[in-house]
């Protein structure tokens, strides 16, 4: 028996000395050394393959399993280093990397809406959702279009309850958002549905009024358009705007020139000294108003709401000073960002 | 307007709460502003008389008093400086409870006040909360009934009800119009007042002459003689007029204001010895000069109509008497006026003399022109049963054709239907009107209604419904959602709303400010010089009189406020209308602008501490412009004396200037006192808003080729001229220019520098070859060369 005992022998020994050089690498390079000693060309597990045409036919197979075995034993052995080895210097550079994540970001901050302006925004989308257009006029107008077209003769009392600023006889600073409608509808035919966002006047000053502010006016002319439909209209708006679906809204009987009847309403609101506040007017356009922007008033009727955007928004974000609105002081700015 | 509670049941008396009634009257228009008792919760307070004063032994300032309430008689220490034997004061006795603000009550206990013992306490209006303020004890009438009650003998269980009534309700301006209302609210008859006609006790009149019917069409006088104005007014009537905030003056005064609260009709009684001649209405001529009952002297204007006599204004028509034809001590013979003045007339009028009367008020709003005989009347059987005198005739001027007509108007049962969307029965609507005091007359379509002279406010068929929806209760209203075709709209996808570029801003770091359109014209003038802003004729303070010509002007005004406030970084942008005038013609146009100043980014622990320049702007006013979709716009040097010369950039859409960038001027940030550098932009929103559709190009899929070259050029050649050259020089197939560095320094001689750029090739369809790269770039460099000066850099 040529190949015997003592070659096989010689196997093992070389198989364990091959793991225990394997089990000692430190990195791969090492262990790479490890397989070119014992799997490589000319290494020494590879040696005893090419003995094994020393023996005879029957013997070969027998020996050859044996060394290909041991052959595996060590390629397996080497492959699980390395991956151990590959593992541990991936953790290594992940903890290298590792940084501090809750320190702040880099860049700009972000800035903000106004809060009349996210105010605005919101109202008139409720109201594009529901098919009206955005309509914007001057701010400085005639006496034609902020009076005399709303139903407000010079003489009128109401024209001196406005508090108008004027440049000269005829120039003023709109007292409201309605000379848009007076505009519009002198423009465009019925159908109209629209809303009117814009920047207001009046000659006050103290600690419930700007001589500036804001308002929203709705205008909805048609064939067929009922005192019924502006309540849903005003009641829907406001628990939209107040997401408050069970919101009491009621209205109060009042006088506004350029609508009949007109109507102040109010909401239920707990801080307010009777349990109501007034937060707009309204009203069935005042015929007078139709004809003078040349709509029939026997074919067409219409409504028309208006709202106070300040007070909407001090409501709805809780702010106690209206100035405040008009001083862009950062800090107040930032608290609607 | 305010009323006493009692009153206004004297006439109408539903059974209803004072809370009730006033949620009542509130929501038929006629809103309420406050409701307040007519004097505190108080009880033990009695009538009593002060029948011996003697000084107190220890106290200069106060007094030792017996005083009775008819039984029985208490010592009484009192401080009041006008208690004084026989007066009729309040008493509160001991266990009597005095009103606190809290509302726990004040106990009245026996006291000892330096030593001496006092069994109660003499009341002053305010002690019993009748009064903010009292400087005294209240004086109670001779005649006061000793031992009575105070509460029943001022009938002090009474409310102040306000109303803030809108100037279409003069009817209401009167305790009969407000109760006219309550009665038909309530459906319940309202207790008619019963006026007796005076016959003429004696012949004597005054002429009247009405001089201008279309002002007064109607004058009614009359005079009465031998009155005693040293009467005591009532105390009902001094009560009544008190909790409608009017001090009792002297009877005949008195009087007439009773009957303007009362009825609703403002009258005014003249001294007849100072009436010289007779009365003419008239108005007045120009320079004319009139004292008015409240003393000052007034020069009249002429448009201002006045009761005049022969030789002078006696008082300005329907607003106030003059002092000197005024009722007074030494007055015997009086003449009284009741007239109706038109409203157009009289409005305006008191204000433009600083004035605003119970009287003008009413006049202005308008007063029952069928009201006159009938007031004067009442005021004649008033003033006879306090003061006394003989009446004469009643005296009736008027020209029947300048009076106004009573209005018809017809109401259609179905337009009632179609503005309320509601069916009410006819019966209730005829009820609700004639309550209301319309002559209601049914035809075939619905109704004729006559509306009676005191109502103003309805003419026209829409101001009955208003009625009707009124009484009947606008929270009683159905209430629909409006029905419409659903038609979509029209919306261009060129436009960028100018919200989405809000939230650009926003994204930016900017925040939203919201400035006044009018501004400082010391600042507008220091920021705008070239306009002549539009100027208020009654701006609210100096400091805001005139209307911006940029929005610059307001945002430098909220940066300095926040720099104030140690904010070291501001980044503002304002959306809005600028005002400039230009040869007589005003334009209006909306603006986006904004203002930067301070640190580059966020302050940071990555960041240097760099500050922000122009570039950083200009950067961020880029993103916005790329977001239409438009590559039109371009930066070319500007000019504008709010900004400095050498950082200055005009914006350009095509060859339109559309605005400008650039930082604030040193010279102006010095006149303002600001010392951050400020940058700050305005663009024209119209040409922002608008941009192009995408328009699609085949993506080439042959290969780029790029090259990086240099030149140097005098520091005077600006980027854009460079850039410009190698557009027109590199081909068709060239496809991006890259600026990726610009230098100054050593190697490069002073006052030149450096550009090195980049910049890359592509054709569609095919790939280029090196001689074709190699002859565009020959091009450039000679053509930069010999335009600009450059030197390509080796």
């Amino acid at each position: 028996m040529l190949f015997g005992a003592g070659k096989l022998e010689n196997l093992q020994n070389l198989v364990t000395e091959a793991l225990t050089k394997v089990e000692q690498a430190q990195d791969v390079q090492v262990l790479d050394q490890v397989r070119v000693d014992y799997l490589g060309k000319k290494g020494e597990i590879t040696a005893l393959l090419k003995t094994l045409g020393k023996l005879s036919n029957e013997e070969r197979p027998a020996a050859g399993a044996k060394i290909n075995e041991a052959k595996q034993q060590v390629e397996d052995a080497i492959r699980a280093k390395k991956s151990d080895l590959e593992n541990a210097a991936l953790a290594e550079k992940l903890q290298s990397e590792s940084i501090d994540v809750t320190l702040p970001g880099r860049g700009q901050k972000t800035g903000g809406l106004h809060p009349v302006t996210r105010t605005l925004q919101r109202i008139e989308n409720f109201f594009k959702h529901a098919g009206y257009n955005v309509a914007v006029g001057p701010e400085v107008e005639d006496n034609f279009h902020n009076f005399d077209a709303l139903n407000i003769p010079a003489h009128h009392p109401a024209r001196a309850m406005h508090d108008t600023f004027y440049f000269d006889a005829e120039q003023l600073l709109r007292t409201h958002t309605s000379p848009v409608q007076i505009r519009t509808m002198e423009t465009q035919n019925p159908p109209i549905r629209i809303i009117c966002p814009g920047r207001v006047y009046r000659c006050d000053s103290d600690q419930t009024h700007t001589p500036m502010f804001h308002q929203v006016e709705g205008l909805l002319v048609d064939k067929k358009v009922s005192f019924a439909d502006l309540k849903g209209t005003v009641e829907q708006f406001l628990r939209t705007f107040f997401e408050d679906e069970n919101l009491s809204v009621r209205f109060r009987p009042s006088y506004f020139p350029f609508t009949e009847p007109s109507a102040e309403f109010d909401i239920q609101w707990s801080s307010s000294k009777t349990g109501w506040l007034e937060v707009g007017g309204c009203g069935m356009v005042h015929p007078n108003v139709l004809q003078a922007s040349g709509v029939d008033p026997e074919q067409y009727m219409g409504f028309a709401f208006g709202l106070g955007v300040e007070r909407l928004a001090m409501l709805r974000y809780g702010v106690n000073d209206l100035r405040m609105f008009f001083e862009n002081d950062v800090k107040f700015l930032e608290q609607f960002n | 307007m305010k009323f006493s509670e009692s009153w206004l049941r004297e006439w109408v008396n539903p059974s209803l709460s004072t809370d009730e009634l006033v949620a009542q009257v509130t929501m038929a228009g006629l809103e309420v502003d406050a409701v307040d008792a007519v004097a505190g919760e108080f009880s033990g307070i009695v009538v009593a008389e002060v029948v011996k004063r003697e000084q107190h032994p220890d106290a200069d300032k106060l007094s030792l008093c017996q005083v009775t309430d008819g039984t029985d008689t208490f010592q009484i220490v009192c401080g009041a400086p006008n208690v004084r034997e026989g007066l009729k004061v309040p008493m509160a006795k001991i266990g009597a409870v005095l009103p606190t603000p809290d509302g726990k009550g004040f106990k009245i206990k026996k006291a000892k006040l330096r030593g001496v013992e006092s069994h109660g306490m003499l009341c002053a209006e305010a002690e019993m909360g009748m009064a903010e303020h009292s400087d005294g004890l209240m004086e109670l009438a001779a005649d006061a009934p000793v031992g009575q009650d105070i509460r029943e003998y001022l009938s002090l269980d009474d409310n102040i009800i306000e109303v803030d009534l809108t100037p279409n309700r003069a009817d209401c301006l009167s305790v009969k119009g407000l109760a006219r209302e309550v009665g038909t609210l309530n459906n319940v008859d309202v207790k008619p007042l019963n006026i007796e006609t005076m016959a003429a006790q004696i012949d004597a009149t005054l002429p009247v002459t009405l001089s201008a019917t279309d002002a007064c069409p109607k004058y009614v006088g009359r005079v009465v003689k031998g009155v005693n104005v040293s009467a005591t007014t009532p105390l009902w009537m001094v009560e009544k007029l008190r909790r409608s905030g009017i001090r009792s003056i002297d009877p005949i005064v008195d009087v007439t204001n009773y009957v303007l609260l009362e009825l609703g009709q403002p009258m005014h009684a003249f001294d007849l010895a100072q009436i010289e001649s007779g009365i003419e209405v008239r108005y007045a001529k120009d320079k004319e000069k009139l004292t008015l009952l409240d003393g000052q002297e007034v020069e009249l204007n002429a448009d201002t109509l006045v009761i005049a006599d022969a030789s002078k204004p006696l008082a300005i028509a329907g607003v106030m008497g003059g002092e000197h034809s005024g009722v007074n001590t030494e007055t015997q013979d009086i003449f009284l006026e009741v007239a109706y003045f038109n409203p157009i007339v009289i409005a305006g009028k008191a204000r433009n003399y600083g004035l605003h009367t119970d009287s003008s008020h009413r006049f202005e709003r308008g007063v029952d022109y069928r009201l006159q005989n009938e007031a004067m009347e009442r005021a004649t059987q008033l003033i006879v049963e306090i003061c006394g005198g003989q009446a004469g005739p009643v005296v009736n001027t008027e020209d029947a054709a300048a009076m106004p007509n009573e209005a018809t108007v017809e109401l259609r049962a179905q337009r009632i239907v179609d503005v309320l969307a509601l069916e009410l029965p006819a019966n209730q609507i005829e009820t609700m009107l004639t309550r209301l005091g319309m002559q209601v007359t049914a035809n075939a379509t619905g109704w004729t209604v006559n509306v009676p002279s005191y109502r103003f406010d309805i003419s026209i068929e829409a101001d009955l419904i208003e009625e009707i929806a009124r009484i009947h209760g606008y929270n009683n209203l159905p209430v629909t959602t409006p029905m419409a075709a659903l038609d979509l709209q029209s919306e261009p996808e060129v436009l960028t709303p100018v919200n989405t570029l809000k939230q650009y801003w926003v994204s930016r770091g900017y925040q939203e400010a919201i400035t006044y359109s009018f501004v400082d014209p010391k600042v507008q003038k220091l920021v705008d010089p070239s306009v002549d802003g539009l100027t208020l004729a009654n701006p609210i303070s100096a400091d805001m009189a005139v209307m911006r010509s940029t929005l610059w002007v307001g945002l430098i005004k909220a940066a300095e406020h926040n720099l104030k406030r140690q904010q070291d970084t501001v980044r503002l942008f304002e959306t809005g209308l600028r005002f400039v005038p230009k040869d007589g013609e005003l334009t209006q146009e909306p603006m986006i602008a904004g203002l930067v100043c301070g640190s580059r980014l966020t302050k940071n622990w990555t960041n240097g501490t760099e500050k922000v320049d122009f570039y950083d702007l200009k950067g961020d006013l880029e993103g916005m412009l790329a977001m239409n979709g438009d590559s039109e716009y371009r930066f070319a040097k500007g000019e504008h004396s709010a900004l400095h010369p050498g950082q200055c950039a005009a914006i350009f859409k095509g060859d339109k200037q559309i605005g400008l960038m650039g930082a604030l001027h040193p010279v102006l940030q010095k006149q303002l006192g600001i010392k951050t550098q400020l940058f700050v932009f305005e663009l024209l929103q119209s040409e922002v808003v608008m941009g192009e559709l995408p328009e699609y190009a085949a993506v080439s899929k042959f290969p780029e080729v790029s090259r990086d070259l240099a030149f140097v050029v005098e520091e005077a050649v600006q980027w854009s001229q460079v850039e410009q050259v190698i557009l027109e020089q590199g081909g068709e197939s060239l496809t991006k220019v890259t600026l990726f560095d610009v230098y100054r320094g050593q190697g490069i001689e002073n006052g030149r520098k450096s550009l090195a750029l980049g910049l890359t090739w592509q054709d569609p369809s095919r790939t280029l070859n090196d001689e074709e790269i190699t002859s565009s770039v020959d091009n450039i460099i000679a053509k930069l060369a010999e335009g600009l000066g450059a030197q390509l850099r080796g």
